[in-house]
């Protein structure tokens, strides 16, 4: 359990997905306009990203590993990712179709975020988590991932009355608050 | 310019993946400590990117409408794996250092946005080098960035020791904070440099339109002259409103018309 909690903490806050591992970095500077879309697109990343980090360990552990296939991991879970945004997005359409309203648009962007790719393909290759503590680390990632979606879209919302100097005008100005942020959280990396 | 060194400019320069476009984010942050690094990456993805271009383009009327998108990623997939494994053989340290992002090209929206806008709709030959611009424009890019943050962030460049001893390296330069400083600086310096190059054009535009005015002013009089001159000229009903200065442009070029049709048609029969 405590191992758990540790795995938690260091994806969502420490190696912050967004500040520390550069990963879906796209959908974070696109998506992080306003507060609103911020929370729906943070919502459901969390919601595929748990799931697909469930279904690549499954995949990896009982079908790759045992027919000796590790090599085939990319293409194997990019397709998994694809067809299970695919399927998510249809299984809400039906079943919460609140939910659906609420995040449907974001749906078919979380295909290219790197960070539900880099999540399954660190599981198996760098970590070596099992199926728990992969899908805990998939869950923790995601959460992450809204927190530094949410802050930012925050952020830019206050942004926008400011005198910006103009060749600073649009993205550079968020990447500019992005390092800024960056700092604040290299200063949690002590905590573990 | 032919077409085949307009997409070389157009990938450099015009539409340059880093800087206009803002694609590949990510492993444009995250590899870039150092200008091998940099341009490692870069290189990685511009054979995945011509190759994959290639691919689709030759594929393009095979591949139905409605499943391109699921084609166009196992293509990307299949040689995204082939370039991770021969990167595992010949250069194990860059691979090594390269980590994850190396099998993360298959997401990375260059590629797949290339295969869509571009290589499912023409040539082979063009694909390629479509291919090559914009790989050439990542990698350019990423080197620049690579090579500030190691200089700054520790004194070298490639390894070599530029900087001199009692230099004290600016750590934050390769820590992740100042991957995002620096990428906004260079997007900041493009954008300024491209504003400053479409005021100049602009100011030019305007002092030509300025200089060719007084040449349209000289050339109108002696239309008017010339069209006038028979007493029965109906053009010069309008030429009061002309000489008053107070019709907008646009009745000034229907007159000048009219007087160069007439003088065209006087022409004729003389």
């Amino acid at each position: 359990m405590k191992e758990l909690l540790l795995i938690a903490v260091s994806a969502a806050i420490v190696n912050n997905v967004v500040f520390s591992q550069f990963l879906g970095i796209c959908p974070f500077l696109g998506v992080s306009k306003k507060t609103d879309q911020a929370v729906g697109m943070g919502g459901a990343v969390i919601f595929v990203l748990t799931i697909s980090a469930l279904v690549s360990e499954f995949l990896y552990r009982f079908i790759l590993v045992p027919l000796h296939f590790e090599y085939l991991e990319t293409i194997v879970f990019i397709l998994v990712i694809a067809a299970m945004v695919q399927f998510v997005e249809m299984f809400l359409k039906k079943a919460i179709p609140s939910l659906y309203r609420a995040l449907g648009v974001y749906l078919p962007l979380i295909t290219t975020n790197c960070a539900v790719l880099g999540v399954a393909l660190n599981n198996v290759d760098k970590y070596d988590y099992g199926i728990l503590a992969g899908t805990v680390n998939g869950f923790a990632t995601a959460v992450g991932f809204a927190l530094a979606l949410i802050l930012m879209a925050g952020i830019r919302e206050k942004i926008e009355y400011n005198d910006i100097p103009k060749p600073f005008r649009g993205i550079a100005i968020v990447l500019v608050t992005s390092g800024l942020m960056a700092i604040a959280f290299i200063g949690f990396s002590g905590i573990i | 310019m032919n077409k085949y060194t307009e997409r070389l400019y157009n990938g450099l320069i015009k539409e340059n993946p880093t800087t206009v476009m803002l694609l590949g984010m990510c492993p444009t942050l995250a590899t870039t400590t150092s200008l091998i690094n940099g341009i490692g990456m870069g290189l990685c993805t511009l054979v995945v990117l011509v190759l994959s271009n290639i691919v689709i383009s030759l594929l393009r009327k095979i591949i139905p409408d409605e499943v391109r998108i699921p084609a166009f990623i196992v293509v990307i997939a299949s040689l995204v794996t082939i370039v991770q494994f021969l990167m595992e053989g010949y250069f194990p340290d860059l691979s090594q250092s390269l980590g994850v992002y190396i099998p993360l090209i298959v997401v990375n929206c260059i590629i797949l946005g290339r295969a869509e806008a571009y290589a499912s709709k023409h040539s082979v030959g063009l694909s390629a080098f479509d291919g090559i611009g914009m790989g050439l424009g990542f990698t350019i890019a990423l080197g620049i960035l690579g090579g500030v943050r190691e200089l700054f962030g520790n004194g070298t460049i490639a390894g070599m020791q530029i900087m001199p001893k009692g230099y004290v390296p600016i750590s934050i330069f390769v820590l992740q904070p100042g991957a995002f400083f620096v990428l906004a600086a260079l997007i900041a310096l493009v954008t300024y440099i491209m504003s400053k190059r479409e005021q100049k054009k602009r100011e030019k535009a305007a002092a030509e339109a300025k200089t060719k005015k007084p040449v349209k002013a000289k050339a109108k009089p002696q239309v008017q002259t010339a069209s006038c001159a028979p007493s029965d000229c109906a053009g010069c009903a309008a030429r009061g409103g002309c000489g008053v200065q107070i019709f907008a442009e646009t009745a000034r070029a229907g007159l000048r018309d009219n007087a160069s049709k007439q003088i065209v048609n006087g022409g004729e029969p003389a």
